[in-house]
């Protein structure tokens, strides 16, 4: 399975309610799926227990959007 | 001693029906403290309703699904020890006739008595425009992949849709802050908090460990809110009749927004007590089970004041309305970075705008202004939280 499709798969659990295809992967993920800190932590510590990147507190900005969330997840992945 | 009666608990203030919809024990099982025995459908969602006594039940006295006033006796029980299987019930209330949902008319343009306990799907856009248009989308029947609800889908809800009434979480919010606004003389304060200090600390304490017991700041307001309270137990507490009842403990509601629109209030029992890792714990799974369903109606009727926290919604300050039978309610808007004057130097520091509005027949602006300078020194020392 893509990194893609796990972190798709991991904000469906999280958020529920959203749909996934209508969102642009260079919005806001958090304004636009209205996540709070609680669902935004969740889907972090879900990426790493499944997909063993562990996102410091320091990097949230630059995960702010789909895109950017799912690059470095990969870019950490193959670092490993 | 009697059997006793099980009634129909009040979930909320302006709670006069709900809906049995599910039976969890049978006569014959054996029940205790703080179990769940019934799902009860209330226009906030569906709630686990608890017994709050031990013994054996004997008779279910309604079969769902049935609406039925606050008061109306569900079940009879009997308390261990009793071998009084004769003798009537302890409470002489009547026991008033239920009103079977089949036989209430159908309401082509309100919401289902059963409120959503589960997913609605729908695209962002979606989402938006229902909550700018007040549809409801569980009312929406979508087009899109796998039928989920597109904003096309929406706007043709809102055009289409007759006059009727708000749904029921809808109608529950404007009942409850109508009365809130009638009954109750706020007074308001403001207060800026320096959160650097709480931060810096909380930051450092995660570094440390994983990523699953990484704390969020809001635990540490809740913390010092409650901390607080110990001093100022006129803030916490609930007036009925017209009288001041303080809290036995303290119990803050943490207000929790609906993704599908709507607020419950849910409570967390002693949030003075415990660790902070506990108090986490406590609120991710309220937070969980109030948008998922599997609230406890003790969570719901039990909050002695409530801290709603719109700050991850971007604003800066939050002007509340109290929720009776409370007294007070504790807002915390954005954290910004800001210039602060520390030792006479202009730094930058995480600000956060803490709002109190308080019942002035219980408490005056002196005691809350106290209350909210105690959160501010609790937040100078958070590990003492």
């Amino acid at each position: 399975m893509s990194v893609q499709t796990k972190v798709h798969s991991i904000i469906a659990r999280v958020a529920p309610n959203a749909d996934l295809d209508g969102l642009r992967g260079d919005e806001n993920l958090r304004d636009e799926l209205d996540l709070d800190s609680m669902d935004f932590l969740n889907i972090l510590i879900a990426i790493a227990q499944e997909l063993n990147v562990e996102i410091p507190e320091h990097d949230y900005g630059a995960v702010r959007t789909l895109d950017d969330l799912i690059e470095y997840v990969e870019h950490h992945r193959d670092a490993d | 001693m009697s059997d006793v009666e099980f009634r129909m608990p009040s979930l909320g203030a302006d709670m006069d029906v709900g809906t049995l919809v599910e039976w969890l024990v049978k006569p014959g099982d054996r029940v205790t403290r703080g179990q769940v025995v019934a799902v009860v459908e209330t226009q906030k969602g569906a709630i686990d309703v608890e017994i709050f006594d031990e013994g054996e039940i004997v008779e279910l006295l309604l079969q769902p699904v049935v609406e039925v006033p606050v008061g109306t006796a569900l079940a009879i029980y009997r308390k261990p020890g009793d071998e009084s299987a004769k003798a009537p019930p302890a409470t002489s209330a009547p026991v008033l006739p239920a009103t079977p949902v089949a036989a209430i008319a159908p309401q082509p343009t309100s919401a289902p008595v059963a409120a959503p306990r589960g997913a609605v799907k729908a695209a962002p856009r979606a989402r938006k425009l229902a909550e700018q248009l007040g549809v409801d989308l569980a009312q929406v029947v979508g087009s899109g992949p796998d039928g989920s609800i597109t904003g096309d889908d929406v706007e043709r809800a809102a055009a289409a849709r007759t006059k009727g009434p708000p749904s029921g979480m809808r109608q529950a919010i404007a009942a409850a802050m109508t009365r809130s606004k009638h009954e109750i003389p706020h007074y308001y304060l403001l207060h800026t908090l320096d959160l650097d200090p709480a931060l810096v600390w909380l930051e450092a304490r995660n570094r440390e460990r994983p990523i699953a017991a990484r704390l969020l700041p809001i635990v540490l307001l809740v913390r010092a809110v409650a901390l607080a309270l110990l001093d100022h137990r006129q803030l916490s507490g609930h007036v009925r009749d017209g009288t001041f009842v303080p809290g036995a403990g303290i119990n803050v509601g943490l207000a929790v927004s609906l993704r599908d629109g709507g607020l419950v209030n849910p409570a967390l029992h002693d949030a003075d007590r415990g660790t902070l890792d506990e108090l986490m714990a406590r609120i991710a799974d309220v937070g969980q089970r109030a948008r998922s369903g599997g609230l406890r109606a003790s969570e719901l009727s039990a909050a002695t004041i409530t801290v709603t926290s719109l700050g991850e919604r971007g604003v800066d300050a939050v002007l509340p309305i109290i929720h009776p039978p409370q007294v007070a309610i504790v807002g915390f808007g954005s954290m910004r970075v800001r210039p602060w004057v520390d030792d006479g130097r202009i730094v930058p520091r995480r600000l956060v705008e803490a709002s109190l509005a308080a019942d002035h027949r219980v408490s005056d602006g002196h005691a809350g202004a106290r209350f909210l300078a105690q959160i501010d020194r609790l937040l100078h020392t958070p590990e003492a939280l």
